[in-house]
């Protein structure tokens, strides 16, 4: 297990007259290579349980282990965790601050130790990753578009070549091809440098094309965990933890509903495509 | 971290000190203020102790939160008390290293200068514990109206107060936001020496001053496309009212001072 959360509690402003309990017994194994979604409700405690990941938030209690060292433990490396651990925060381009956008992917390796040509090299590749010109190198990255920001701070995080990259919410925002564009890369550097990825999203569509397992939070816990299929079929319950399968599941059993011979387990555009398909081409015959 | 901070804080509540009229709250904590330079003996700061002590208790915020506040002041009450002990040249002396002397004298002066320290600090985060500052921007307004007269701009300050304080905890949670996003690359915001810390800020201010100039722009903007203009002719949601409640607590005041009037002069 690459990731390893066991009983992990978290509470804000303990002691005080706001205190918030945002975790509450939370355990999870991850396995190297795997790519997961992390979805839930607005408050259930998602970015807390991933700021844990490199210890920006301390746990109240519990214990996590990332590549089998205890990152609660104080004697451990920080420094050492946080480029293993790449972390994409909720609009990532408010971070931005360097004269250029070179500067600024450069700021993460720099800061772990990488030397001057090895950063050279991260920064072209991790553009060419997010799929921007080497134009914009030189540019400050306050002259850039919206979206274009987005992918210059994504870069800045996968410029340090972390083991596993946590992503939170990386496509809030953006117009319909930059989000695939995005989430296609995001898969892609999945598939070819075996990463660990979780991704947050409020988009069950994105989730159920592209990740292998899902997480479901709920008011600090871990409600459930499976795969798209899985967790998809049993609508009613996600949908009482104020979630939803993806459109076309709905649609695909509105069909069902009206007579029509399809499954109801279609979590996917792509799947959708396949059944009607089938379903049309063997009416033909 | 950051918002480990007391001094000016508002500690929700429902007790009467709460409700209170701010704009009477804020008269009475004058009045405390003066109260206790009436105070010159140990007796009376006896009853000005059991009096704060009292109004805490009302208030039902925890006496441990009230303290707290005093810490950040820690060090100029420290100064005060080793100022006064040591510059007070009359009276007996009870010790002195090399220059500096202590008087009995000097020792009474310096307990009492702690002391109505202490209670100034208590007294005024009292009035800022139970009011919420909203109603405490209310208050002043509505207070400084009468000198409107003579070019105080009013409403404009106490729209300037409550835009600022309204501010402060988006500008903190931005800061700690934008602080974890720097550390998770790999930024170090604690160690080394004091340039390098200086040099390490840039990556914190820079956005922080964007997002808080863009913020300004955008609630200017918002403002603006309401048709908002200030002062006159503004009528308000929430009406301040005065009750039979806020008669009695000046009734009290005006008895405690009475009161300690009284301990000076017999
Ligand atoms: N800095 C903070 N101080 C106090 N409470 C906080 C803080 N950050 C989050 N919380 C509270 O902790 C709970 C969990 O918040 P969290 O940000 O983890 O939710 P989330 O699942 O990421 O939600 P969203 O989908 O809206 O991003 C919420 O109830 C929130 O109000
Ligand atoms: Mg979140």
């Amino acid at each position: 297990m690459i990731i390893r959360i066991e009983n992990l509690y978290h509470t804000y402003m303990k002691g005080s007259p706001f205190e918030k309990q945002s975790l509450n017994d939370v355990t999870l194994d991850i396995a190297q290579g795997e790519f997961i979604g992390l979805i839930g409700h607005t408050g259930s405690g998602k970015s807390t349980l991933i700021q844990h990941l490199n210890r920006l938030i301390k746990p109240t209690k519990g214990k996590i282990y990332i590549l089998g060292k205890d990152i609660t433990d104080k004697e451990i490396n920080i420094r050492e965790i946080r480029s293993k651990v790449g972390l994409v925060f909720q609009y990532p381009e408010h971070q931005l601050f360097e004269e250029t956008v070179y500067k600024d992917i450069a700021f993460g390796p720099l800061n772990a130790g990488v030397s001057e040509e090895c950063v050279h090299e991260r920064v072209l590749e991790a553009l060419k990753f997010v799929g921007l010109e080497e134009s914009v190198l030189e540019k400050s990255p306050f002259e850039l578009s919206g979206g274009q920001k987005r992918r210059a701070a994504i870069a800045g995080v996968i410029a340090m070549k972390p083991e596993i990259l946590v992503l939170d919410e990386p496509t809030a925002g953006l117009d319909p091809a930059g989000r695939d564009e995005i989430l296609f890369q995001i898969k892609s550097m999945h598939t070819k440098l075996n990463m660990t990825v979780i991704l947050v999203s409020h988009s069950m569509e994105d989730i159920a094309r592209i990740v292998d397992r899902i997480v479901v939070m709920h008011e600090g816990k871990i409600a459930m965990t499976g795969t798209p299929g899985q967790i998809f079929k049993q609508i009613k319950r996600i949908e009482q933890m104020g979630l939803s399968a993806p459109q076309v599941t709905y649609v695909m059993r509105a069909l069902k509903d009206k007579g029509w011979a399809v499954k109801d387990e279609i979590f996917t555009v792509q799947q959708a495509k396949n059944e009607l398909l089938r379903l049309l081409e063997g009416n033909n015959d | 971290m950051i918002k480990d901070i007391t001094l000016g804080q508002y500690f929700p509540g429902n007790s009467v000190v709460h409700k209170l009229d701010p704009r009477v709250k804020i008269i009475l904590t004058l009045l405390y203020i003066t109260a206790l330079f009436i105070v010159t003996n140990f007796k009376g700061y006896i009853v000005f102790g059991l009096f704060t002590f009292i109004i805490i208790s009302i208030s039902t915020i925890p006496h441990r939160f009230v303290f707290k506040g005093l810490r950040p002041l820690l060090f100029i009450i420290v100064l005060t008390a080793f100022i006064n002990m040591f510059m007070t040249k009359e009276g007996v002396i009870l010790y002195g290293i090399g220059p500096l002397v202590a008087t009995d004298k000097g020792v009474e002066m310096a307990i009492f200068m702690v002391l109505r320290l202490l209670f100034l600090i208590m007294g005024t985060s009292l009035l800022t514990l139970t009011t919420s500052p909203i109603l405490l921007t209310d208050g002043i307004e509505k207070l400084l109206n009468p000198f409107k007269k003579i070019g105080v701009p009013a409403h404009e300050l106490a729209m300037m107060m409550t835009i600022a304080l309204r501010f402060i905890p988006t500008l903190l949670e931005e800061t700690d936001k934008i602080m974890k996003a720097q550390m998770a690359r790999g930024a170090d915001f604690e160690s080394g020496n004091l340039l390098k810390r200086a040099k390490g800020l840039v990556p914190l201010l820079v956005p922080l001053f964007i997002s808080a100039f863009r913020r300004a722009d955008e609630l200017a903007t918002a403002m603006e496309s309401r048709c908002y203009r200030g002062g006159d002719q503004r009528t308000r949601m929430k009406q301040l009212i005065t009750d039979k409640r806020d008669y009695i607590a000046i009734v009290v005041m005006i008895a405690l001072i009475a009161a300690l009037i009284m301990m000076r002069l017999l």
